[in-house]
């Protein structure tokens, strides 16, 4: 036997490289925020050790909707209708709540058409990974303003946005969600531990990533270029993440720290709290995020969570398996059924 | 000529007739005789209506019931309209032979509005005789009689209508153990409720006994034509039929006059559909507008369930862009359309038949969608179960177009039978199946029946994943805008439309082969046509051939039925004779000029008089 055998890639607890977790070749702009997000997430499955086929990608419409080509290409996916995702992953998770829902929408979709949507899936706390790539304008159709633009900030053509920006973050812990957090496309490692921990929680996770665009507002004026997010950009805290497959460190920094027990048994380590911050309440959180804004300070990190909260599949009581896969023989009711109704109806 | 009889009482010719003689009883009108009872709308009549329809039922006589009910919680005018035909006629009768005016405000107009030798019950305050000496009048002091059988004044608006129920019922000759029966049923779960409703029948019966010789001909005799027969409304059906279809995920907006569907989905759902570990086999969303409700089905439907949603016109248009998303991206879900007539408030609580167009082709671009027509309750439970089955084998939204005439009144139907075909999943690839396939392309026509090969997500094969774009795509689903991978894609489209045509379910044609009219009718349509047809044979001596369409696409039955007629007439509830346009859009041009229009469109249910003059005045007979 030959004492060296060609190494074989590097492959991950399931015994996939991560060439297995890729997608298409991307066609938006180089450089945008989008695709580094793209990149986080194939790191976060990888990591994770997710099988691809598990997986269902759902989008909307716009730049940021067409990104789940980019990105695991084993995995169906559905590129939706504008603003109408949360509908459609809905109706697909009911019908097989065994699978990981991974949802990309973008701040026109979410905050403008799709604001109707949104705030409703929020309540229903759905098991679903909804990321916001947020740019603040419409790329598509050639940069407009979008419902996320901050008050004041300008576009390349030096229109001022006049109206206040949506802030879905706020909304979503208002709402119901129970996983909340931002993070901005150039931070690698916050994204990324957020990204894991998402796909440890049961419930919605609402992740709002904010993500330049390189071609329409990531100029001088623009509160969404990659300049303002290094000036800006104000971590809450740091966010650790273990998962349940990993050895647990025992010893954590008490007082400034918060230690989650995640649903699968995955802790997230929230380090460096502000004093008295409560990541499992709302007020708490909803306050500094609006004091933050209040500064003009980019908040990032993991808002609020919670672990306790029913998801919307628990409340429906549904049986564990895929409805989708159900046979017949539990799904239509046998002849003596009919006859008892009939037999009302007489 | 134009000679009345049993079937026909009411041709126009007849209206200026000299009135029964009010003294002297008429020759007996038996079994064949239309009942409106006049109330306010949230006085609680709804009982006492249903009873005295189960009443005329159990003595085996056919009857229909209509509630015309205002858009309003309580307070407006609402009539409901009774039909026993000893000829099986369930279609609304124009002309009422038996008024019970219980709503002051519409009294007068109510008597007014009646032929002469009709019957008038009224409470007797009304004093409604000063307006019709051609009418047989039988006052009635309701609330003195109501007071005396019910202690409880709060109790007293509803028992009242009880009331009436017992005055027509002698006046009717209706059997009072059928009707006793029928209060039981109606109160089956309340024993003391049922006992004082049944005592104000009874003291409303011994009043009109003592008090109200009978003086107009109308009267029930037993008859043997119910027997084995089920009341049942529309959107019952509907529901039915979409569980014993197995569906799984049911999504809806609240919407008159579809909410029952979804309603008494969730009733029939939690009773037959929980597991025995208590859980539920079937999820139901109350969405937050229409937009979402298709959503959820068409995601639902991708994901492999079996998924529905209830809706009328303006979820209808609400819904436009995902259906034409469901089109173009092959995703099957049902969609239930109980028709009123619209938009916005409109008139919510009316009929009409005037989706179908805007069904058809719901959405932007080149989009058609497989519509099923169901005419009577039975088709609700069949098509509400046959449209799963489409839409799975077809990969595309299947409607069914229902309305408010047949989904919220009660028909008497022969009972439903049992689904004893398979459920048809259609195209859908296993992983097992995958390892065993060379090159599978999602869009792929490898059949030639335009009907591709799906994968549902989970499916365990790196080969089985695809994705889903309303977007331009190729076979293989990769995106696409050449122009030929756009055109093969419409054209393949068309194709499965075509296969379509061969699945949906076949007309009912009634013809014998010598006549040179045709009439052709969809939905509720039907049951005035089929009296119709009877009244041209009778009173004009036109036979007129008959075909119900029974789903769009047209079956090729259809064009063979219009090329073997000279004149046909398409009946139809709607203003622009929406299916004689359908039609038209189908057949060959030579054809088209064939076609006349009979259409119906006040909100009210056809009914056959109005078919039958429409006909004989284009027949210029």
């Amino acid at each position: 036997m030959a004492a060296t055998a060609t190494p074989g890639p590097k492959v991950n607890r399931i015994g996939l490289p991560v060439l297995e977790y890729r997608g298409g070749k991307t066609t938006l702009c180089a450089g945008c925020g989008h695709n580094a997000i793209s990149e986080r997430i194939i790191d976060a499955l990888y990591e994770m050790g997710v099988q691809p086929e598990r997986v269902m990608k759902l989008s909307g419409i716009g730049c940021s909707s067409k990104s789940p080509a980019y990105f695991l290409s084993r995995a169906h996916s559905f590129n939706s209708v504008h603003g109408r995702m949360p509908s459609v992953a809905t109706g697909a998770l009911l019908a097989n709540r065994t699978m990981m829902g991974l949802g990309v929408s973008g701040d026109g979709d979410t905050a403008s058409i799709g604001i109707g949507q949104f705030v409703h899936l929020m309540r229903r706390n759905l098991n679903l990974i909804y990321i916001i790539e947020d740019n603040g304008v419409y790329g598509l159709t050639k940069g407009q303003f979008s419902a996320t633009a901050d008050i004041g900030s300008k576009l390349k053509t030096g229109v001022v946005n006049d109206l206040p920006a949506i802030d879905t973050c706020s909304l979503a812990i208002q709402l119901g969600a129970t996983f909340v957090g931002r993070s901005f496309s150039g931070d690698k490692k916050q994204l990324l531990t957020m990204l894991k921990a998402a796909m440890a929680h049961k419930g919605t996770v609402m992740l709002d990533v904010i993500s330049p665009c390189v071609t329409f507002n990531d100029h001088e004026g623009s509160t969404r270029s990659y300049k303002y997010m290094q000036d800006h950009e104000e971590p809450v805290g740091e966010v650790g993440f273990v998962p349940s497959f990993e050895e647990i460190d025992v010893e954590y920094e008490e007082g400034s720290s918060f230690d989650v027990e995640m649903h699968d048994g995955s802790h997230l380590r929230l380090k460096k709290l502000p004093e008295n911050y409560d990541p499992t309440d709302r007020a708490v959180a909803v306050r500094t995020l609006m004091e933050a804004h209040e500064n003009n300070e980019i908040l990032t990190g993991v808002f609020y969570i919670d672990t306790q909260k029913p998801a919307f599949t628990d409340l429906l009581n549904l049986v564990d398996e895929p409805l989708a896969l159900l046979p017949q023989s539990r799904t239509r009711p046998p002849k003596k059924v009919l006859d008892e109704v009939m037999s009302k109806h007489l | 000529m134009a000679t009345t009889n049993a079937g026909a009482p009411s041709a126009p010719a007849t209206h200026g007739e000299p009135a029964a003689s009010s003294a002297v009883p008429s020759k007996p009108v038996i079994n064949d005789f239309s009942i409106q009872v006049a109330t306010v709308n949230g006085s609680g009549s709804q009982s006492a209506n249903s009873v005295l329809l189960r009443s005329i039922f159990a003595m085996g006589v056919p009857v229909s019931g209509k509630n015309l009910f205002p858009s309003n919680i309580a307070g407006l005018p609402t009539w409901y309209t009774i039909r026993a035909s000893k000829f099986g006629y369930v279609a609304r009768k124009k002309e009422i032979d038996v008024l019970i005016a219980m709503n002051a405000e519409t009294a007068r107009e109510d008597i007014l509005s009646l032929r002469p030798g009709s019957a008038a019950i009224y409470e007797e305050n009304l004093n409604l005789k000063q307006y019709r000496d051609d009418v047989v009048c039988y006052p009635v002091p309701f609330d003195k009689i109501t007071a005396a059988v019910c202690a409880e004044a709060k109790l007293r608006k509803l028992v009242k209508n009880m009331v009436y129920v017992g005055v027509a019922a002698k006046l009717l000759q209706l059997d009072m153990k059928a009707v006793e029966d029928s209060v039981r049923k109606q109160f089956a779960k309340k024993q003391k409720a049922a006992d004082l409703n049944f005592a104000a029948v009874q003291a409303g019966y011994d009043y009109a006994a003592q008090s109200l010789p009978k003086q107009d001909p109308f009267q029930v005799e037993r008859m043997n034509a119910t027997a084995g027969k089920i009341i049942i409304d529309g959107n019952a059906a509907c529901a039915l039929g979409a569980m014993f279809a197995g569906v799984t995920v049911v999504t809806w907006y609240p919407i008159t006059p579809s909410s029952s569907v979804v309603e008494q989905l969730i009733d029939l759902l939690k009773r037959y559909r929980i597991e025995e570990d208590g859980k539920a086999n079937f999820a139901v969303v109350q969405a937050e507008d229409e937009l979402a409700a298709i959503g959820m089905v068409l995601g639902a439907g991708w994901a492999g369930a079996r998924s529905m949603t209830a809706t009328s016109g303006p979820g209808i248009s609400l819904m436009a862009e995902f259906a034409g998303l469901g089109y173009f991206a092959e995703l099957p879900g049902v969609i239930f359309d109980i028709q009123r007539v619209g938009p916005s408030t409109g008139l919510p609580t009316r009929t009409s038949q005037a989706d179908l167009l805007s069904v058809a082709f719901l959405s932007h671009g080149d989009t058609k969608h497989p519509v099923l027509l169901p005419a009577n309750v039975k088709e609700c439970f069949e098509f509400g179960g046959a449209a799963f089955d489409l839409a799975e084998q077809l990969q595309t939204p299947v409607f069914v177009l229902s309305d408010l005439d047949l989904g919220m009144n009660n028909w008497m139907s022969e009972p439903f039978e049992y689904p004893e075909k398979p459920l048809n999943r259609g195209k859908v690839l296993t992983a097992e199946e995958l390892a065993k396939t060379a090159e599978w392309g999602r869009y792929k026509d490898v059949d030639g029946d335009g009907i591709p090969y799906r994968t549902l997500p989970g499916t365990d094969h790196p080969k089985a994943a695809y994705f889903t774009r309303g977007s331009g795509h190729n076979e293989r689903a990769q995106y696409s805008e050449r122009p030929e991978d756009y055109q093969n894609l419409m054209e393949r489209l068309a194709r499965k439309f075509e296969t379509a045509r061969k699945l949906v379910p076949a007309p009912v044609v009634v013809q014998t082969g010598k006549s040179k009219v045709g009439i052709i009718a969809y939905g509720t349509s039907d049951f005035a046509v089929m009296e119709s047809r009877d009244q041209l044979k009778k009173e004009y001596g036109v036979e007129a051939d008959y075909l119900r369409i029974r789903a769009y696409p047209f079956a090729k039955e259809i064009r063979e039925f219009v090329e073997s007629h000279e004149r046909v007439y398409i009946v139809e509830q709607n203003r622009d004779a929406q299916m004689l346009s359908l039609l038209k859009l189908d057949l060959p041009p030579a054809e088209t000029t064939k076609l006349r229009s009979v259409r119906h469109f006040n909100g009210l249910p056809i009914d056959a008089r109005s078919v039958t003059d429409e006909i004989v005045l284009q027949e210029g007979i």
